[in-house]
């Protein structure tokens, strides 16, 4: 499904990837984690399209095709999904509004018509539950004065509505209390299947007590320094991250 | 011959279509004197540095229009706000049709300028509030002045609020070349009372039209005001607005502003505080392009203690467009706990595009509570991220943001039809369909 080659990436004149390698299959779970500023959000920014990020070289390969050249929202329409570590808050734009414009030019793309507004309703409806969100929520400005859980239930909950292929969960578990975090990871684990993939990225490793992750990366100075199983994630909980910064010899 | 002088010599035939006996006739020739002797404001004063009139200056307008024209309801439906049923005062060429209107003497007097100004019955308010808080000074204002003759009147007594809005409506039809327009509307809400009213100037017709209008409001103790100016004209038409408020104690008013078209249009919006308690509100949306030029110059003078005034106006400026936001606040030293607060924010969406924003704050009260910003910016990108990254396109997800920089300016609209069609304005203003109101 993804397949990373070699991916060097630059924000100005700040190297911050320099040679990521990463495949993900269809049906995995991959967990990326890493300290502050290892390049985690960078990697998961320049997956869903973001242009301040100069890739210089390697390649993202989504599905048989080379993303360079594709805008985000060309991305979005290809099945990739980002869930924002910081979710930006929209005025006077509601949820509802929002998914159904979504929705209706992820359609477009595809040549198909717009959703019969009783089938949208219906998908909101059953999302929303899933996600144990109120109707009331709804009808809200998109993120606006929202609580730091509400903004990450209701990316999932934007996730559950589009349906993505590959879902790049940012910090999602950051800020979120211990039943906003299973509510979350409920609805992530209720959407999993065969066909689709996630990656989490986190800083911890509470949210993978929920997410179950087939593989676990270890990022560090732009770089994948490790790479396992389940049991990476407990180890690098126990002893911390220290251990795998190569530092220089002086 | 200039406009200047083609308007001095005119006002003696002018003169020989009103009752010059009547003493609202002095005040006119006064105005006329001013006039005569200030002329049309030009670039060297401060107020009008970015505005200029020069062009508009050398089209020979038509001061009187010939005849009475008229038009078809179904052919001008769509600038009526015709979801609701309201009261109307119509004017085709600046002749008022009755045809088209529906006004009323039903508990309050919703009705015309040329009556109020001749018939014995009305005397007494003309006497007490025309041209009384319209400046004498402003060279535009007098020009009205010195030819008012037409317009709305509206008169509403003590804890009276008519049934439904009031909606002033301008056609143009373009039976002339180019036609200069003077309406002059007075508004009296007594005590306790309240009105609605949208306002439109709608030309029809390619030719040139000017519009020099002022509208004088009077708020007494607790009265509640909303006024709606919807200018979304064709670009061949040119607006210069001038409204005077006076607000008395526990007053509610509120001006909103929606710039959409027009060639050029200079709103002139003052309000003056005589009595404590007031809050004074002037909101304005502005969205234009091509060489489109608005100019909003905000006065509001606080003279007594305990009032509020918000002001927040938001642009969005595009292709060679050009704004204006000249906020003046006063605060008379007697004016102390006087909460004064303006915001101007502007989005250019193009490098040709220019906004001039200057507050102008004159405080002597020492206890207040004065705050003010202008902001120039683009869109955010980390928003247009966002949005780009759920699949909404470029063009789609930056209206989606110029809706949402626009959108705090529409709660305020207590009419609900009204907001929807200024929504749908905006979309068609940003050439996109969202398929959803806000």
């Amino acid at each position: 499904m993804l397949k990373i080659k070699d991916l060097h990436a630059r924000v100005e004149d700040k190297d911050i990837l320099k040679g990521i390698n990463l495949e993900v299959k269809p049906g995995e779970v991959h967990a990326i984690m890493g300290p502050n500023g290892s390049g985690k959000s960078t990697l998961a920014s320049v997956i869903a399209g973001k242009e301040d990020f100069e890739i210089t070289q390697g390649s993202i390969i989504f599905e048989g095709e080379d993303l360079e050249e594709a805008s985000p929202e060309e991305r979005a329409h290809k099945g990739i999904f980002l869930s924002f570590q910081y979710p930006v808050e929209i005025p006077g734009v509601s949820v509802t509004n929002f998914m159904k414009t979504a929705i209706n030019e992820s359609r477009k793309a595809r040549g198909l018509e717009d959703m019969p507004a009783k089938e949208m309703l219906k998908l909101i409806r059953e999302k929303s539950e899933l996600l144990e969100i109120d109707r009331k929520f709804l009808s809200r400005s998109l993120n606006q004065g929202f609580s730091g859980g509400e903004k990450k239930r209701n990316e999932i909950f934007q996730m559950a509505m589009l349906e993505p292929k590959l879902a790049i969960l940012d910090e999602t578990d950051s800020g979120l209390d211990i039943d906003a975090l299973r509510i979350v990871a409920n609805g992530v684990n209720k959407l999993k299947n065969k066909d689709n993939a996630v990656i989490l990225i986190t800083h911890y490793q509470r949210l993978l007590e929920y997410i179950i992750p087939d593989f676990v990366h270890v990022i560090h100075d732009g770089k994948i320094v490790k790479s396992g199983t389940k049991d990476l994630a407990l180890e690098l909980e126990e002893k911390g991250y220290d251990w795998l910064k190569q530092e220089p010899v002086v | 011959m200039d406009l200047k002088d083609k308007l001095v010599s005119s006002f003696m035939a002018f003169e020989n279509s009103v009752d010059i006996d009547h003493p609202v006739h002095d005040i006119r020739s006064e105005a006329m004197k001013n006039f005569e002797l200030k002329g049309f404001p030009n670039k060297k004063e401060e107020a009008w540095k970015y505005t200029s009139l020069n062009s508009l200056q050398k089209i020979d307008f038509s001061i009187f229009p010939k005849a009475e024209n008229a038009l078809e309801y179904h052919h001008v439906k769509k600038y009526f706000l015709h979801e609701i049923d309201t009261y109307k005062i119509v004017f085709i060429d600046g002749i008022y049709s009755s045809y088209l209107s529906e006004t009323t003497h039903d508990g309050v007097d919703i009705c015309l300028m040329s009556s109020a100004l001749t018939k014995p019955m009305y005397k007494p308010v003309i006497d007490v509030y025309f041209n009384k808080i319209a400046s004498n000074q402003e060279s535009l204002t007098t020009l009205n002045t010195a030819f008012s003759r037409e317009g709305a009147y509206i008169y509403i007594p003590k804890n009276k609020a008519p049934k439904k809005p009031v909606e002033i409506l301008h056609f143009a039809t373009g039976n002339e070349a180019s036609l200069l327009l003077q309406p002059r509307n007075l508004i009296i809400v007594e005590e306790n009372a309240e009105l609605q009213i949208i306002e439109r100037h709608q030309s029809l017709t390619s030719n040139e039209i000017l519009t020099n209008c002022v509208t004088e409001i009077y708020a007494a103790k607790s009265a509640i005001v909303d006024y709606y100016k919807v200018q979304n004209d064709n670009h061949s038409a040119s607006l210069i607005d001038n409204t005077y408020i006076s607000q008395k104690d526990a007053s509610v008013v509120k001006v909103h502003t929606f710039s959409f078209g027009g060639k050029l249009t200079r709103n002139n919006l003052n309000f003056f505080q005589n009595g404590e308690h007031i809050d004074s509100t002037m909101k304005g949306v502005t969205i234009i392009g091509e060489k489109q030029h608005v100019d909003h110059h905000t006065l509001v003078h606080h003279k007594q203690p305990n009032c509020e005034s918000h002001q927040d106006y938001k642009g969005i400026y595009g292709e060679k467009s050009t704004g204006v936001f000249n906020g003046k606040i006063i605060v008379d030293k007697i004016a102390q706990k006087t909460n004064a607060f303006q915001q101007n924010n502007n989005i250019l969406i193009s490098d040709k595009a220019t906004i001039n924003t200057k507050p102008q704050l004159e405080i002597f009260a020492d206890d207040v509570k004065c705050s003010h910003g202008c902001t120039i910016g683009q869109l955010d990108e980390d928003a247009m991220f966002y949005l780009q990254s759920r699949g909404i396109p470029e063009k789609e997800a930056s209206a989606l943001l110029m809706y949402a920089f626009a959108n705090n300016v529409l709660e305020s609209v207590r009419i609900p039809e009204l907001k929807k069609r200024i929504n749908m304005l905006i979309a068609n203003k940003l050439g996109v369909h969202l398929g959803f109101d806000l």
